[in-house]
Order: structure tokens, then C-alpha cells, then sequence
């Protein structure tokens, strides 16, 4: 009698899984590790984890459409003598011109000035483009202090001071050398074609203390007109938030680890830095603390897609916040109509994430002219302008559901967790309990 | 002539009155161009954010800052200065008589900064297209990242001098204790001593020839990443 061993399905690894082989063999291979843009892609506890709970007996709704819900916001009345008035919560953060095209950045500005808000320029200066199309233009202050100089810091709306940034808090930046074009070299200062590294510390100050010293300088330069923030990743947020007051800055802005980059190292994206659901509470504690909260404007950002993330974020604490990846994909990045291009890149539509390598079939984040010829920057604005208002709109209309005449009337009270972890992290009570894990017994 | 006493006025009514020149003589009015600031007692962002061509001496020793984001404008600090003295100065000149701090002339894209004592650590960071020259020493890490322009160091430099330097001709009269990632000694060709005797002169620096200095640049390896060079970093 013969005896066949029956086999088993072949079982992958969970932990050896095809991504990771790739990755293996990928370094195995060429010595070097991976770079890419976007965000973290592994999936962390995130706003996703909380529900409102809407109105009941005890708890009144507005009218839909009727009863009005306010939802604009001021940015920098600490301080300055002109702080900006946006009409929504929700703003554009800094993408660099280099890591995107031209008009890319002309339909942010567009988009964001169709809906009353600002936009943010990025490392590597303001363009002409840029400024032209946006009414309220927010001027990074980053420690490559590329492109960086007076004149376009007093044409600016704001200022904002770069520490760090949610995908890569600590990290610097790399501009490979096939996304250096003339334009982009001559605004760096540096010779066409060769890899760009972006600091990772500022040139001239250390520490909150020296920032303090820089803040007064930048106020000196602009007359104290306008808005200073700070923009910092999500590493310590309760003392970065603290020492950003301290250091004297009229807005914070707090770029969780989701949060997209236009290049970092892989393992930076994913490994370095808090979600986004853990970096808000501390922030508010420490604006709290301070006497600060809403006289010091938190801004959050780091994967943030509809305005049920908007609604969450105000209603833990912060005043507005701001939109990277989200705002590209609504003006076509990613977009499945070029699957057949980012398949002969190696990629497909929601994959795409070699914003570094300048090929991008959607024409967004790359310097080639043929390729930034393909995005209509008139189209690409009104489209983001049409996402900004459905984002507003859903924020409204679950702040009416909560009976809130201003979305940002929302507060905890009006979440629960959907897990112990997120629980934990915003201090909201697990769905169906009165408990906050950390903070009331079980 | 204008006058300015820090002790009696604020520095927010000082770099206001300087911007107002900018702007008067933007407009072709009357501007006062002369400027004397008394007792700036180690105050920051003394004369910031200047865009016009004003001569300013501060009578005095200033704190961080001092001259920063120049346009046009003359400033001589009778004293010496602290850290980030004429940073990103686009045009127009500083000549500070004593000592500078760290990060002198940082990240600064045009004009001439002159300092006729010695600069700390950073001098020249990130400089984008600034000339700098000092008379006495520079310290560690000078001419960081230095993207263009010049440096020109009449004594020596500390270690790591032009780490990860891109286009920026750094000349050093005295030794230098180190150089950083790929900054190496180069040749000295004519086009280069007829700059550094502009240089001098520029700078009112008569008592010493070009030919005394040694000239450092780029190797240009790290412009590429290469794995095997990762160990330079
Ligand atoms: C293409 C791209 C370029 C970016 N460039 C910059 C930059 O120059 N400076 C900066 O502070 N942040 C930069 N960021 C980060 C954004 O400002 C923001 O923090 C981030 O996109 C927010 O997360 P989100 O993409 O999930 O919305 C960039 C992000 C992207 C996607």
C-alpha cells in the first residue's frame, strides 16, 4: 500500500509577506534603500476609530440648510497685525514647487482661493504662478532656506517655520537630480541636474530658545503684520506644542505621522513618528495648560480625506486643519484613467507613490514638461475647489447632527472610540462604555 | 543723520524707521540715508529686513541677527556681533570691527560681509552666493552645505571646513584642521587670484596677497547618491 503525504495549501508568511520579500530582494539588489512620496501606508489607529454620537434626547440638532453652522476661521490674531480670515477649516500645506510642477501648485492656488482659503508654499520658494493664483499664501520657512528671501516673506499672507514634518519628523529632504530642472535649480542655487539634500536643521538657530530670537527677527523684517507658525511633525507633541508657544508663535501646525512627503526613506515613513489620533490631545493639553487653546491656532494635519477627519479633528481641539495628499488627489493624482502609464512604470492608479523618480503620467509631481502639460491648472482648481466644499459640507453637517452652531462648537463629549487604542489615545470613552482607557477605571 | 538710542527707543521703532527709508526712497522721496544706532548693548535683530541703500553704524556690540535679510544697505557694527550676523543678506555690506558668533553670514545669496576679528563655528553656512571674509579664524564646520559665493578666512579654519560643500570657493590663508565630506584642496588658477584680489580690496584688506591663500572647492562625488559612498556621511 503506497502513501501519498496529503499536502497543505501553500500558507504565506504574515510576517514574510510579498511586500516585504519585494523589499528584501529590492535591497538585495541594488544597495540602497527606498525612497518614495505619500504617507504612511500601514494602518494605524486614526480618526477612523471614532463615531459621533449625533443628537438624542438630551442633545438638540440644527436644521440641515436652514440653521446656519459657521465654519470660518481666524489664523494668527496672537500677534499680528493681519491675521488671516479663511472662510473654511481646512487649508492646503506646503508641497514644494520641485517635488511638484508648476501648475500643480497654480491649481492648489487656485483651488484654495475659489473657497476662501490659504495655500502653502513649500521648500524651494514662492513662484510668480503661485503667488498670482492665491489670495491668502502662506511662505514656508524651511532650514534649506532654498528659493527663501525678503521680498517674497513681505509678499507672503504668514510665515511659516518648518521644524518638522509628520512623515519624517527629524528628516531632511532629497530632490534627485531628474526633477532638476533649470527653473528649479536657479531658485535653489545649485547646478542643474545633481541630487539636492534639504537640511534637516535650521542654519542659524537651535532650540526654542534661538527660536524665539528668530521669531522676533522674522516680525522684525515684516513689521509684525504677519502670522508666524510653526510647523512641527508628530514626535513630542505636548512639548513641541508648549515650547512653540513659548518661542512666541501665533499658529501651530501638527503634521501626525500619515502625513504625506514628496521623498523621504521608506522606513522613515513608516517607522518615525506618532498617528495623527495621538499627537491632538497632547497639543490641546499643553495649549490648555498654557491659557492658549484657540488664542494659539492648532492646525492638524497627516491623512486627512473627508470632513468626517475635519469634524473629529475640531472636535478634539484643533482649530483647523490642513490637506497634502488629499488635495493632490483631488486633482488628479493617482487618477485610474492613466492606469495603463503607471502599470509601464511598475505601478497602478492608488499605488503610485515614485513621486521622487519626476514620471508621473498625471502630470503632478514632476518637472517634465510634457507631463505638467497634461494638468489643467483652471480644471484641477475648480475640482479642488469642489472637494474643499463636499469636505466643509459633511464637517456642517455632522456638526448640526451634534447640534453645534459653529463646527467649532464640536468637542470630545461628542465622540466614543470604536477601540481601546483610540479610546486611549483621543480620551473619548470606548463605544458603549463610560471608559477612557488611562483616565476612569473600567 | 539720523539717531537712534536703544535705551530710549524700542528696536520695533528702530527697524521701522529704517524700513520707512526703504520705502521713501522707493518712491523717489526724502529719505534720510545716515544712520547712527547708540547702546544696541547686545540686542537682536538690530537693523533687520533693511532694503535700500542706508548707511547704518551701530555704535556697539549686538546679539543675534544683526543686519539680517540686508538689501542695499551699509551697516558697521563698531563692536562685536552675535550669532547669525547678516544672515541671508541679499546685497549691500556689513563690517563688523570685532568677533562674530555662529553661523555668520548664513545662507546669505549676495553683498559682502567683512569681520575684522574672528568667526565662530558655521561661518558661512548654507551660503548661497555671499562673500565673506575674515581677518582673523573661523571655527568648526564653516562654509556647511555652502552652495556658492566665496569665503575667504585670512587665519585658520576648524575642522570639517566645507562638509558636503556644492559650488562655493572657500580660501584659507592659515591652516585648516580638517576638511569636511567632500571638500578638498584645489588648484589655484589665475580667474581665482584675480577674484581674491577683489576681494581683498573689496573687503579694504591691503596687507596680504592672494597668492598667500590655499583654495578649497567640491569634489562633486556626493552629488550623486552612491552606496558606496555612503560612508563619507
Ligand atoms: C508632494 C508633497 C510635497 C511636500 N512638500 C513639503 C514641503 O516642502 N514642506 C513641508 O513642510 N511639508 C511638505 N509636505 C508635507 C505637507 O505639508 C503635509 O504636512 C502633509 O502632506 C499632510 O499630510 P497629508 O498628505 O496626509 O494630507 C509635502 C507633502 C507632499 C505630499
Amino acid at each position: 500500500m503506497s502513501y501519498t503525504n496529503p499536502t497543505t495549501t501553500p500558507r504565506k508568511s504574515s510576517k514574510f509577506d510579498d511586500y516585504t520579500l519585494s523589499e528584501i530582494r529590492r535591497a538585495a539588489e541594488t544597495g540602497l534603500y527606498d525612497i518614495r512620496g505619500a504617507g504612511a501606508k500601514r494602518k494605524v489607529p486614526s480618526l477612523d476609530d471614532l463615531l459621533f454620537l449625533g443628537a438624542s434626547m438630551s442633545r438638540y440638532p440644527l436644521e440641515g440648510y436652514r440653521e446656519k453652522c459657521g465654519t470660518g476661521v481666524v489664523l494668527g490674531d496672537r500677534f499680528a497685525k493681519k491675521p488671516l480670515e479663511l472662510k473654511i477649516p481646512i487649508t492646503i500645506a506646503g508641497m514644494s514647487f520641485g517635488s511638484l510642477s508648476g501648475n500643480a501648485k497654480e491649481a492648489l492656488g487656485r483651488g484654495a482661493t475659489l473657497t476662501g482659503t490659504s495655500t502653502t508654499t513649500g521648500d524651494g520658494g514662492m513662484t510668480p504662478e503661485e503667488r498670482g493664483h492665491s489670495q491668502l499664501l502662506v511662505y514656508q520657512y524651511l532650514p534649506s532656506r532654498y528659493g527663501m528671501n525678503p521680498d517674497d516673506l513681505r509678499k507672503a499672507d504668514a510665515i511659516e517655520i518648518v521644524v518638522g514634518q509628520g512623515a519624517k519628523p527629524g528628516g531632511g529632504g532629497m530632490l534627485l537630480g531628474q526633477k532638476i530642472s533649470s527653473r528649479v535649480a536657479e531658485m535653489r542655487n545649485l547646478p542643474e541636474g545633481i541630487d539636492q539634500r534639504s537640511a534637516c536643521r535650521h542654519p542659524d538657530w537651535t532650540g526654542p530658545d534661538d527660536l524665539a530670537i528668530k521669531i522676533v527677527e522674522l516680525r522684525e523684517i515684516t513689521d509684525w503684520q504677519k502670522p508666524i507658525y510653526i510647523k512641527v511633525g508628530g514626535a513630542r507633541p505636548y512639548y513641541d506644542t508648549a515650547l512653540a508657544v513659548k518661542a512666541g508663535a501665533d499658529v501651530v501646525v501638527l503634521d501626525g505621522m500619515e502625513g504625506g512627503t514628496a521623498a523621504t526613506q521608506e522606513v522613515f515613513i513608516e517607522h518615525v513618528g506618532q498617528p495623527t489620533l495621538a499627537c491632538i490631545r497632547p497639543a490641546v493639553d499643553a495649549l490648555q495648560e498654557l491659557g492658549m487653546h484657540r488664542k494659539v491656532q492648532l492646525v492638524l494635519s497627516g491623512g486627512i480625506r473627508n470632513g468626517a477627519d475635519v469634524a473629529k479633528a475640531l472636535a478634539l481641539g484643533a482649530d483647523a486643519v490642513s490637506i497634502g495628499s488629499a488635495a493632490l488627489v483631488a486633482i488628479g493624482d493617482n487618477d485610474p484613467k492613466w492606469e495603463a502609464e503607471y502599470n509601464a512604470i511598475g505601478s497602478t492608479a492608488g499605488a503610485y507613490d515614485d513621486w521622487h523618480e519626476g514620471n508621473d503620467p498625471a502630470g503632478i509631481s514632476t518637472q517634465d514638461p510634457e507631463r505638467a502639460a497634461r494638468l489643467d491648472p483652471v480644471a484641477a482648481g475648480r475640482r479642488l475647489a469642489n472637494y474643499l466644499k463636499v469636505m466643509t459640507l459633511e464637517a456642517q453637517t455632522i456638526a448640526r447632527a451634534c447640534g453645534k452652531s459653529h463646527v467649532h462648537n464640536l468637542e470630545p463629549e461628542d465622540l466614543v472610540a470604536l477601540s481601546v487604542e483610540a479610546a486611549a489615545m483621543a480620551r473619548v470613552p470606548l463605544a458603549g462604555t463610560d471608559w477612557i482607557p488611562g483616565r476612569s477605571q473600567a | 543723520m539720523g539717531c537712534f538710542d536703544l535705551q530710549q527707543n524700542t528696536l520695533r521703532d528702530l527697524n521701522a524707521a529704517l524700513h520707512r527709508q526703504g520705502d521713501l526712497l522707493r518712491v523717489g522721496g526724502k529719505a534720510d540715508t545716515q544712520w547712527e544706532v547708540l547702546n544696541p548693548r547686545g540686542s537682536h535683530a538690530v537693523a533687520v529686513g533693511v532694503d535700500g541703500p542706508l548707511q547704518i553704524t551701530v555704535c556697539g556690540s549686538v546679539g543675534y541677527y544683526c543686519g539680517g535679510m540686508n538689501q542695499s544697505g551699509e551697516i558697521r557694527i563698531e563692536g562685536s556681533a552675535g550669532p547669525g550676523v547678516g544672515e541671508n543678506m541679499m546685497s549691500g555690506s556689513i563690517r563688523v570691527t570685532g568677533d562674530a558668533s555662529q553661523y555668520a553670514g548664513a545662507t546669505g545669496r549676495g553683498g559682502l560681509l567683512v569681520i575684522e576679528g574672528n568667526a565662530s563655528s558655521r561661518c558661512g553656512i548654507s551660503s548661497k552666493g555671499i562673500d565673506i571674509v575674515v581677518r582673523g579664524n573661523v571655527g568648526h564646520m564653516s562654509a556647511f552645505m555652502a552652495q556658492s559665493g566665496n569665503l575667504v578666512v585670512l587665519g585658520d579654519a576648524g575642522d570639517a571646513l566645507g562638509d558636503s560643500i556644492y559650488e562655493a570657493r572657500l580660501f584659507v590663508r592659515g591652516q585648516v584642521k580638517s576638511l569636511g565630506a567632500d571638500c578638498i584642496k584645489k588648484e589655484m588658477r589665475d580667474e581665482h587670484l584675480r577674484l581674491l584680489g577683489d576681494l581683498l580690496k573689496a573687503a579694504e584688506v591691503t596687507d596680504v596677497r592672494p597668492e598667500e591663500f590655499t583654495r578649497y572647492g567640491s569634489a562633486r562625488e556626493l552629488y550623486h547618491f552612491d552606496v558606496d559612498r555612503a560612508d563619507a556621511y
